[in-house]
C-alpha cells in the first residue's frame, strides 16, 4: 500500500493546508472551480473543504458528461428508440436521466430495446450479431470518451457494418468553460482542470483562460493531495502575481495531449454551430457531429429526429450548480423532491453530478471529520 | 463512464487489430488500444481505460493509487467494473 500513502498522508495534507494558509492574503476571498465531476467526488468523499482556510472556495464546474445533456436530446433518443427494428444503446449513467417524456428506463419499460453498454465497440458488436436490426449508440461525454466513439465509426466503416449508427452528443470543455468566463454572475479566481480530458487535449487549449481573462488553471489529479497541491499552485500564482496554465498531474497528463485521439476524433467528427447545454442554454461550437464522410453511420440522417427543446422543470437548478452559482445543497429540491433515486435535475443522476457527489458522501463529511479530531 | 480504470496487459490479441486483453482487479477482458498512439503497449504495462480503450499508459504506482481511489468510490465504481465484466467486444 505504500504507493497509495503517498497520496494519502494525512500528515502531508495539513502540511500542505497549512502552507496554502499562508499563501492567502489576509482579507482576500479565492473562488476557484473544478472542472471536473471525478474532482468534485474525491472534494466530497474525502472532505477537502474543511482541510482548506474559510478564504478558500471550491465551486463545481460542468465537467459531468450526463449532467450536461439536455431533457429535449432524451426524448430525440427515445423517439429514435421507440422507431421498429431499433436497438438503441448507451452508458448505464444515461438510463436514468430525465427527458421531457421519461428516460430510458421508463421507454424501456414500455416496450423500446433499449441496453446499456460498456463501450461503444459493445453496440459494435450487437450491431454485428443483429445483422437485421437497426443499432444505435447513444454518444455522450467530452474529449475523454469522444475518440472512443470516432475510434468505433471507424471499424464499423471499415467492416462495413451497414446498421450501426452513432447518435452523436458529444461536448467539448473549451466553450463551456469560456462561457462561464463571459457570464456575468461569474466571480472565479482560477481553476482545477479536468484530469482526464486533458490526457486526450493536453495543457494548451486553456491558455487563453490565462492570456485573455487573467486566472490561472492547473491540471490536476484524483487523489485528496493532488487537488491540495493544485489548490497550493493556484494560491501561489495569484500571490506572485502569475496567471499561467500549470500541469500538476503530469504523471499522466501529457502537455500535448493525446495527438492520436485528437486525430480520430477530427478525422469522424467536426464541430456543432451550436449545442443545447442542460442548465447553460447554447453554447456555439460546443459540440461535435458527424462528417459527412461518415453520413452512414449518423442517427441524425437516417432518423428524423424531432429535435424538441424542453424547458428544464421550474424548481430544478442546475443550470446555477453547473456555473458553480449555487452549491448543491442551495438548490431548492436537494435531497427532498431530487434524490439520487428520484431524480429532477441531470446533477443528482450521474455519480460525479455535484448533487450526487454531495448527497453520497459530502453530508457526513463534517460528522467524520469531527470524529476523527476526537480521537 | 468518465472513471479511467486502471488496467493491466495481459497479452495482444493475435489476429485482431488494435485489441488487447487487459486484467482489472481480476477481470480479464479485450479492450482498444488503437488510442495509444505509437507508443503501443506490451505485456506487463499498465493503462487506464475509458469505456473500453486505453486512454494512456501510466506507471504502477499510479495504477494502485487510482485502484484505491476507485475503491473508496463505493457504487460509482462497482457498477463500472460490473459493466465491464460484461463487456465483450471481440
Amino acid at each position: 500500500m505504500r504507493f497509495i500513502d503517498e497520496y494519502r498522508d494525512a500528515g502531508k495534507a495539513r502540511r500542505l493546508a497549512a502552507q496554502i494558509r499562508e499563501l492567502c492574503e489576509p482579507g482576500r476571498q479565492y473562488t476557484f472551480m473544478e472542472v471536473c465531476g471525478g474532482h468534485t467526488h474525491t472534494i466530497y468523499k474525502h472532505g477537502l473543504e474543511d482541510y482548506l482556510p474559510e478564504a478558500v472556495t471550491l465551486v463545481h464546474g460542468p465537467g459531468c458528461p450526463v449532467c450536461v445533456i439536455p431533457m429535449g436530446r432524451v426524448d430525440d433518443a427515445i423517439a429514435i428508440a421507440r422507431q421498429p427494428g431499433v436497438i438503441m444503446t448507451s452508458f448505464g449513467d444515461m438510463m436514468r436521466v430525465p427527458g421531457g417524456q421519461g428516460s430510458f428506463l421508463d421507454a424501456k419499460a414500455a416496450g423500446a430495446d433499449i441496453r446499456m453498454v460498456y463501450s461503444p465497440l459493445d453496440a459494435l458488436k450487437i450491431a454485428r450479431t443483429n445483422p437485421d436490426r437497426t443499432v444505435v449508440f447513444m454518444a455522450i461525454g467530452f474529449e475523454t470518451t469522444a475518440p472512443s466513439t470516432a475510434m468505433t465509426v471507424l471499424r464499423a466503416a471499415a467492416e462495413g457494418l451497414a446498421n450501426f449508427f452513432v447518435f452523436c452528443n458529444h461536448v467539448t470543455i473549451i466553450p463551456a468553460i469560456k462561457a462561464i468566463l463571459d457570464s456575468p454572475d461569474q466571480r472565479l479566481d482560477g481553476f482545477i482542470g479536468p484530469g482526464h480530458v486533458s490526457t486526450v487535449i493536453g495543457c494548451r487549449p486553456y491558455e487563453f483562460i490565462a492570456s485573455g481573462y487573467g486566472k490561472p488553471l492547473v491540471c490536476a489529479g484524483f487523489e485528496p493531495l493532488d487537488v491540495l497541491q493544485s489548490v497550493h499552485m493556484l494560491l501561489r500564482q495569484l500571490a506572485e502575481g502569475r496567471a499561467e496554465v500549470e500541469n500538476q498531474y503530469t504523471r499522466v497528463v501529457p502537455w500535448e495531449g493525446n495527438r492520436k485521439a485528437l486525430e480520430v476524433i477530427s478525422q469522424v467528427m467536426e464541430v456543432r454551430p451550436y449545442f443545447e447545454w442542460r442548465g447553460l442554454g447554447f453554447i456555439s461550437q460546443s459540440a461535435l457531429r458527424m462528417r459527412e464522410a461518415y453520413a452512414a453511420h449518423d442517427a441524425e440522417r437516417l432518423f428524423e429526429v424531432p429535435g424538441v427543446r424542453v424547458a428544464d422543470p421550474k424548481a430544478c437548478q442546475c443550470g446555477e450548480v453547473l456555473k458553480g452559482v449555487l452549491k448543491p445543497w442551495e438548490c431548492k429540491v436537494f435531497g427532498t423532491a431530487c434524490t439520487p433515486e428520484t431524480p429532477i435535475g441531470t446533477c443528482m443522476v450521474s455519480s460525479e453530478g455535484a448533487c450526487a457527489a454531495y448527497y453520497n458522501f459530502g453530508r457526513f463529511t463534517r460528522q467524520r471529520i469531527k470524529e476523527t479530531s476526537t480521537t | 463512464m468518465c472513471l479511467g480504470i486502471p488496467g493491466e496487459i495481459i497479452e495482444l490479441l493475435p489476429g485482431q487489430t488494435d485489441l488487447a486483453t487487459v486484467d482489472v482487479v481480476g477481470v480479464r477482458r479485450a479492450i482498444h488500444i488503437g488510442l495509444l498512439g505509437e507508443e503501443g503497449v506490451r505485456p506487463g504495462d499498465w493503462v487506464l481505460v475509458h469505456v473500453g480503450f486505453a486512454m494512456s499508459k501510466i506507471d504502477e504506482a499510479e495504477a494502485a493509487a487510482t485502484l484505491a481511489l476507485l475503491t473508496g468510490l463505493g457504487a460509482a465504481y462497482t457498477d463500472e467494473l460490473d459493466a465491464l465484466a460484461e463487456s465483450d467486444i471481440t
